[in-house]
């Protein structure tokens, strides 16, 4: 066993873990972190994806000692204002540009997407789509999602989303008229 | 329709209340905690005295079990005990297979963990119980097990043959079943083979249809907790009321003592729909045990062991005459059982023997179909289950017809579809299809295609002889949905109904929960549900709650699966408002001190007929007849009511899709240029949820044109058992889809739906394919495998045939595809 210290969403942890423990399991079997998932054990769907001081990462591909003095966000971390408070732009845009449906693959599609908008706070289609290939999502054929990252990188900047000064396939969305229209 | 005998409530017809929230596209109240990660999957369960499972399958695909000692492993660390086959044989029973699809069909049996053979790689063989995952995993390394290897069974034609080895010693041959429909035996068509030998052009062609795999995102896992006789079972399924019962037959466990929750399920299409061996094994660890037990599968267990889809081979014949009026369909199927029979694996191809005549007024058809036994794990519902082989083998044959005929597909097509006035047109299948407008659907896809433009640039490209050719492929597809009437079933000797059940219970505050029958798994049932009841009952759609998944809330319900929940449950959920409605009335009426007959239902209030002012809302009644101070002679003081609906016919959504297909004839790359689709799927209850069904059902139909396939090598592996080999898409390997809708309402269920779930997965496979094979036609090509890999293209530009088998460029053994040897096919598509 090896005592790691790491900070979780704000809170602070003294754990033993066996070496060879995976980060994901770490958080889901020791801190109850649940809302992260695993859907693979190769690395190629994402949905354990977290943020490693501030970097996505695959978290079942970091063992839970490299995480030691780190800083650790889940998804249950994203929310501005932590659980119960008002929700980051890209879970907002998520939900109301209907970007999942089964859920399973949504956490890990959310942090990579907030880590992608970080570097790229205006992408493309072509460059959500790229930006997002590590995720694997079964259920929404992702036009969805890419609508939603997109949306979300709009309010992001500022700009109002819909605007015609957004990149022009944010606007570009059947979804953003149903939610128009319903507000 | 029929409806639960009521004598307080006769059946009466239902009339819809307008639609205020239908067709609305509310934002999904399920986003709530999936966004937020605080969702309930049965992974994150986690109880008192838990112990973990683990299962040692067999690395070998056919061999009998000669020495098999677990006494290391007990020994391990945290190990809490370990069993096997011989352990638990007198116990486990057979896994159910509910659909007998012939009175003869040879069912060998299926066991939940190998006794003394296995007949698949990945079949438990023994079960470590440890108090961590880890430590029960570690534990597997320690048993010792020897395997007398066996003949491997896994090319269906060659497990046909007289002479072949076979999967099973009980049996006489590898066939199942055969399974016949003849049109003309049944009277819904003329005699098939008179047809043929009158028909001035006849197209035959032998299809592949692909091993693939469900691939739902969240890993099967069940979680079962023991309280004495008692049992609570949560899973990872699409069933939990067909699991209890079949749970409760296979293990001996009274079906009222045995408790099933579906929790938050991550994805099933078809995949969860299935009683699985781990779940029997968990139910028999926890009773040997008294212990909760959680076994949770990994990615690669799950694409090895979870049961896959399709896997057919298909061989196709039409006859028409020269004008391009069909005369006849004859199709011969050999349909991949795998090692066992699960819960439907039989039926599968049975469901889509009746839509191969697709849209098309056949005058005969017969279909025919074995059912083989191979050394893989077993084929079961995949998205569509049956359909999509169906419209692949329809569709594809009806661009070979045109061709052959000279003639335009689409041309041919409009020719024999059936036309917007013949509805309702009884097919020679002898489905009777209830409405639709195949035209429409074409010409609006046709639009949003940009079709004219495309066709000229084709042209271009062709006379330039550019390196990137351009194709244009069509699907004018329909398939059965909302299944389904019992009786129907019933005639097809599957072993349950198609209805569904709804209850509705108003609390005193006046907020409504909806329990229903079905079992979502993302397809947004607690939003759309919520829509229907506020509509129907006059009450803000934030006050009302479905429920759902669980045995001991809903106690009536056959679950989620090919395209149903709408059609059927939601009518059900509608008959259900209709009651609470009409007890509602009688108290009102007592209430207002007016006759029923003069109190109208409008927005959630009784009023009296020219009274203003009098008038009480059905909130206000519910708190009314829970203080049940004051209420009329001779009623129950409740407005609560409860549904069943039963279909009367099948939902036939239908719609129009085409794909323009750029295919790089230098490196063999197929890239979709555009994807445009129309559907009709009936009334619209969300058109966000629609949307994004529609949208789902493309990727994974056109993954399986391009990108899925599960490969075993000669010797029975899967060597697509991982992520990085089987191949699901990624949003950078799909393309911007161009949907809309037509509506032309079902006249089967009051609401009109008609199902949305499968139609894109159904639809878009034989697009993509025939716009694929319409871009490098000239070059030689009319037939392509699926899928669509670049050397698979680039193979049958260059060397002919239809690209072949993809098996032997990935592994080291001589490989084979699922469905067949690695040789001989690849030409025999192109010798008719």
């Amino acid at each position: 066993m090896t005592q790691i210290n790491v900070r979780v969403d704000g809170e602070s942890y003294t754990d033993d873990v066996e070496p060879r423990t995976l980060l994901v399991h770490y958080l889901r079997e020791q801190l109850g972190k649940v809302g992260t998932v695993v859907g693979c054990d190769t690395s190629n769907c994402g949905a354990c994806t977290v943020h490693l001081d501030g970097q996505a990462v695959k978290s079942c591909t970091v063992l839970a000692v490299q995480a030691d003095g780190s800083q650790v966000t889940t998804i249950e971390g994203v929310a501005e204002e932590g659980i119960g408070g008002a929700l980051h732009p890209v879970q907002r845009a998520f939900h109301e540009m209907h970007g999942l449906q089964c859920g399973f693959c949504t956490p890990g599609m959310i942090m990579a997407s907030i880590d992608l908008l970080k570097e790229n706070p205006d992408p493309s289609e072509t460059e959500v789509r790229e930006g997002i290939e590590g995720n694997l999502c079964r259920c929404t054929g992702y036009q969805n999602i890419v609508k939603a990252v997109q949306h979300a990188a709009a309010e992001m900047r500022g700009q109002a989303p819909g605007d015609p000064d957004a990149s022009p396939a944010a606007v570009d969305t059947a979804a953003a008229e149903h939610v128009v229209a319903q507000s | 329709m029929t409806a639960v005998e009521d004598p307080a409530v006769p059946d009466t017809p239902v009339d819809l209340a307008p639609a205020k929230e239908i067709g609305q596209a509310r934002l999904r109240k399920e986003d709530a905690r999936l966004i937020t990660g605080e969702t309930q999957w049965t992974d994150n369960i986690v109880l008192p005295g838990m112990l973990h499972m683990a299962m040692l399958r067999s690395p070998v695909a056919h061999g009998r079990i000669t020495h098999l000692d677990v006494s290391a492993a007990k020994d391990r660390p945290n190990v809490v005990a370990v069993f096997t086959g011989a352990d638990l044989a007198e116990e486990q029973g057979s896994l159910p297979c509910a659909w007998p699809v012939t009175p003869d069909m040879v069912n060998p049996g299926h066991p939940s963990i190998a006794v003394d053979q296995v007949n698949h790689v990945g079949e438990a063989v023994a079960i470590v119980v440890a108090r961590t995952r880890t430590a029960a995993a570690d534990a597997l390394e320690a048993i010792d097990v020897d395997y007398e290897p066996l003949p491997v069974v896994l090319d269906m034609e060659e497990a046909v043959k007289d002479g072949s080895p076979l999967v099973h010693d009980s049996t006489s041959s590898n066939t199942s079943y055969h399974f016949v429909f003849d049109a003309g035996e049944a009277g819904t068509g003329g005699d098939t083979d008179q047809a043929f030998a009158d028909a001035e052009v006849t197209v035959s062609r032998r299809f592949v249809q692909q091993r693939l795999i469900p691939a739902f995102m969240e890993p099967r896992s069940v979680v079962v907790q023991p309280t004495r006789d008692n049992y609570t079972m949560w899973s990872a399924t699409q069933i939990p009321h067909i699991l209890r019962v079949m749970a409760a037959s296979v293990t001996g466990i009274p079906e009222h003592k045995l408790r099933v929750i579906a929790p938050d399920v991550g994805g099933g299409f078809g995949g969860k729909l299935q009683v699985n061996p781990e779940e029997i094994l968990a139910l028999l660890v926890a009773r040997r045990l008294g212990k909760p037990i959680k076994w949770t599968e990994t990615r690669g267990e799950s694409l090895m062991t979870a049961h896959h889809g399709r896997d057919q081979v298909q061989f196709v014949d039409i006859a028409a005459d020269r004008d391009g009026t069909v005369r006849g369909l004859r199709v011969r199927l050999l349909a991949s059982m795998g090692a066992y029979l699960r819960l439907i694996t039989p039926g599968v191809p049975a469901l889509g023997a009746f839509m191969f005549p697709g849209i098309y007024k056949f005058p005969a058809y017969r279909f025919e179909c074995d059912g083989v036994f191979t050394n893989m794990v077993p084929t079961d519902a995949y998205r569509g289950a049956g359909r999509p082989e169906a419209t692949f083998a329809i569709e594809r044959i009806m661009d070979e017809l045109a061709v052959e005929l000279g003639m335009d597909p689409l041309e041919l097509r409009r020719k024999n579809w059936i036309n917007a006035d013949e509805f309702p047109f009884t097919t020679v299948a002898g489905l009777e299809y209830d409405s639709g407008d195949y035209a429409q659907a074409t010409s609006q896809a046709l639009e949003l295609l940009g079709y004219d433009e495309l066709r000229a640039e084709q042209q271009r490209r062709r006379e330039s002889n550019d390196p990137v050719q351009l194709g244009i492929g069509f699907s004018t597809f329909t398939e059965m949905c909302g299944l389904a009437p019992s009786r129907v079933l019933g005639s097809l000797s599957f072993g349950a109904g198609g209805w569904e059940s709804a209850s509705i219970r108003m609390l005193p505050t006046g907020k409504v929960e909806v329990v229903t029958g079905s079992t979502p798994h993302g397809q947004g049932h607690e939003t759309a549900w919520s829509q229907i009841v506020a509509d129907q009952l006059g009450v803000p759609f934030e006050d009302v709650e479905v429920l759902h998944g669980d045995t001991a809330i809903s106690s009536r319900g056959l679950d989620t699966y090919g395209s149903r929940s709408l059609v059927v449950g939601g009518t059900a959920v509608v008959k259900a408002a209709e009651k609470v409605v009409q007890k509602a009335r009688a108290i009102a009426a007592h209430l207002l001190e007016a006759s029923e007959d003069d109190l109208e239902f409008t927005d959630g209030k009784f009023s009296v007929k020219g009274t203003p002012g009098a008038s009480i809302g059905i909130q206000e009644v519910a708190l009314a007849v829970f203080a049940a101070h004051d209420y009329p002679e001779g009623i129950e003081p409740s407005i609560d009511s409860e549904a069943t609906f039963d279909p009367e016919n099948f939902s036939f959504p239908h719609g129009t899709h085409i794909c323009a297909m750029e295919i790089d004839t230098e490196t063999g790359f197929a890239k979709i240029r555009k994807y445009a689709c129309v559907d009709d799927v009936g009334t619209i209850v969300n058109p966000l949820i629609v949307e994004g069904q529609v949208h789902g059902g493309l990727a994974q139909g056109i993954a399986q044109a391009m990108f899925e396939e599960a490969i075993y090598d000669a010797e029975g592996n899967l060597t697509t058992g991982s992520f990085v080999d089987y191949l699901i898409p990624s949003a950078a390997d799909l393309p911007h889809f161009d949907t809309g809708n037509t509506v032309h309402e079902a006249t089967s269920n009051p609401l009109g739906a008609k199902g949305v779930g499968e139609a894109g997965c159904i639809a878009s496979t034989p697009a993509v394919v025939n716009a694929a094979i319409d871009a490098v036609r000239h070059l030689g090509v009319s037939e392509l495998r699926m899928p669509l890999t670049p050397e698979r293209v680039w193979r049958a530009i260059h060397e002919g045939g239809d690209g072949g088998d993809r098996a032997a460029a990935t592994s080291n053994a001589q490989g084979v595809t699922s469905s067949e040897a690695a040789t001989a096919s690849a030409t025999e598509g192109d010798q008719q």
